[in-house]
């Protein structure tokens, strides 16, 4: 891989405070790139990632090594270097941090232990003082980070991944943990992948004869077609009416759990497609399938294949995180109703959404039905349910593809109204389409 | 025993050497939420290899899917001792990249024959991380 003077200069060890960390983040890069196959880097001033959390589990294995102490902790790990370095650097790079694995405010019901509590505060100082953003959210395009149009970018979480690089036509890989610690400290990312306009173009077309009329219509659609085209880039046809940000945002998120999509067009839809022609390019399809009725219900039963009993004693809702938008319909589905004695109704979002929430009132209504909600983390992020849970309804696919797999829990997918409708009821209902 | 041994030639990427039983997978695996990193199990429900262990195995498989946590859940197998002993796969995705880098085990890629149709679970398999050099020994000759 080649490096410019600039990167070549961090990798030997340029000399001015933090030179250390750069220098490890550097050679990091190198090893990543050269695996990859990158031939160079590419600058960045957009990152998000999960600097400066960390696990107790880790905490405790550096600790043993004499490198417990929050820079040491991030030189060892998140820079995957032998030695620690007792200074790390602001960040060289606008970052955010993603959602994370505890919700300070409901550490209670969640069950989190105090000990973890602490550590997570602790290392909510140390981001801060590293100049990353606590943003706490897995939809940073929601929440005040929104790349431009072919903005190079470095970040994690599939589902923002794939709504920065399919929706917004901004660039970015799906980045890790160490490779954002690395470009929050140089600034630089592998010039690979989804960095090059050649390798946007898509492989597979899905011709969707069925309407897509609603989030959870988009959630099926995104799960059968992560399946399908596992981690290649699908173009869709034949959807007509424009999507939502929260429709592309549950497709994108569900589809980046059965398979590894990271891009997708939606001919007519989406910035790099126009025409179905600017979003294959030269290319032809691989795979052309078509989504009609019976794709959709075998897909509804696949996604509700660890779904049993239809006694529900959790409804999860806000995966991806919910918008502020999709808060309001939840409080007016539960304005004025009382949750089931037998049910726990958690929704998530991020802190600025709550806030929001608070100032509408939508809060208020929620909680007066029985709901809950929380912000900076998921069920499947923390892995906490409410206590007992056996069977639990979301309105993600994402979601309940990781909770049996995270929790043991059976789950169950549908609407938003299905859900609250088993908040309320304790039973489950849903149909397939 | 030299007669009875497959050689395949692919790029190197992680350096070492490290030989083992294979186990192999058809199918792409999730990092995060899909292994218990503490136990190295593949946890995903829908999984061919799921309650199966990869510690101390040569882990043969497509490549990554899902959560960017990739890279961590193997990063963290690696402190917890569950890391496979060496890595083979198909598809090159930034998350299984950045998962290998870190986990630190001989991994080979880009083979000249697909190691999905050469190896199968219970093969002993050693993989040179240095020269790319992936030799098998099929379980059936090692009896």
């Amino acid at each position: 891989m080649k490096l410019n003077a600039d990167e070549q200069a961090m990798l030997d060890g340029d000399g001015a405070p933090g030179a250390e960390a750069r220098q490890k983040a550097m050679h990091l890069l190198v090893r990543y790139g050269e695996a990859l196959g990158a031939e160079a880097l590419v600058a960045t001033n957009n990152v998000t990632g999960t600097a400066g959390s960390s696990s107790t589990f880790i905490r405790d294995f550096y600790a043993k090594e004499g490198d417990g102490d929050r820079d040491r902790l991030f030189s060892r790990f998140d820079l995957d270097s032998d030695e620690a370095t007792d200074h790390i650097p602001m960040a060289r790079t606008f970052t955010c941090h993603l959602q994370t694995r505890i919700d300070p405010a409901h550490a209670d019901i969640m069950g989190t232990p105090s000990g973890a509590l602490d550590f997570h505060l602790e290392g909510q100082a140390h981001s801060a003082s590293l100049g990353v953003q606590l943003l706490n959210t897995c939809t940073p395009y929601a929440n005040g980070n929104v790349p431009v149009m072919g903005e190079h970018c470095a970040w994690m979480e599939s589902s923002a991944v794939v709504y920065c690089n399919s929706v917004l036509g901004a660039r970015t890989n799906t980045e890790g943990r160490e490779s954002t610690a690395a470009a929050m400290m140089t600034g630089k990312i592998p010039y690979w992948g989804f960095h090059l306009p050649e390798n946007r173009l898509g492989q597979h077309r899905i011709q969707v004869e069925v309407e897509m009329d609603s989030v959870m219509d988009w959630g099926m659609l995104g799960y059968f077609t992560g399946a399908a085209v596992e981690e290649e880039i699908p173009v869709l046809t034949g959807i007509e009416a424009p999507a939502s940000l929260i429709r592309h945002k549950h497709f994108g998120a569900a589809a980046a759990s059965s398979g590894g999509v990271e891009m997708y067009h939606v001919a007519g839809l989406t910035p790099e497609a126009n025409t179905e022609g600017q979003a294959f390019g030269p290319n032809k399809p691989g795979l052309d399938l078509k989504y009609g009725t019976a794709e959709r219900r075998h897909t509804y039963e696949t996604i509700n294949g660890n779904g049993h009993s239809d006694d529900v004693d959790y409804i999860m809702l806000g995966c991806p995180h919910y918008t502020i938008e999709q808060i309001w319909e939840a409080a007016r589905l539960l304005d004025g109703k009382r949750i089931s004695t037998k049910t726990a109704l958690w929704i998530f979002t991020a802190r600025q959404v709550r806030d929001v929430s608070d100032r509408n009132g939508y809060t208020k209504t929620i909680e007066d039905a029985g709901g809950v909600i929380l912000t900076d983390t998921c069920s499947a992020m923390s892995a906490a349910v409410p206590k007992g849970t056996r069977v639990a309804a979301t309105d993600s696919a994402k979601q309940t593809h990781y909770l049996p797999a995270i929790t043991g829990v059976e789950a169950w997918f549908g609407s938003t109204q299905d859900c609250v409708e088993a908040a309320i009821t304790g039973k489950w209902k849903g149909e397939a389409p | 025993m030299s007669n009875t041994t497959i050689t395949l030639k692919g790029r190197g990427i992680v350096e070492g050497v490290a030989e083992g039983e294979a186990l192999v997978t058809s199918e792409t695996i999730s990092g995060w939420g899909g292994i218990d990193s503490m136990t190295g199990t593949v946890v995903e429900t829908r999984h061919e290899l799921v309650g199966q262990s990869f510690k101390d195995k040569v882990l043969v498989f497509p490549g990554a899917k899902g959560s960017s946590g990739w890279s961590a859940a193997f990063h963290t197998a690696r402190l917890a001792g569950t890391a496979p002993k060496a890595v083979i796969f198909n598809q090159m995705t930034t998350k299984v990249a950045l998962g290998v880098v870190v986990m630190r085990t001989p991994t080979v890629t880009e083979l000249d024959q697909d190691p999905l149709q050469v190896i199968e679970t219970g093969d002993w398999v050693k993989v040179d991380g240095d020269t790319g050099i992936v030799e098998i020994t099929k379980a059936a000759a090692r009896d």
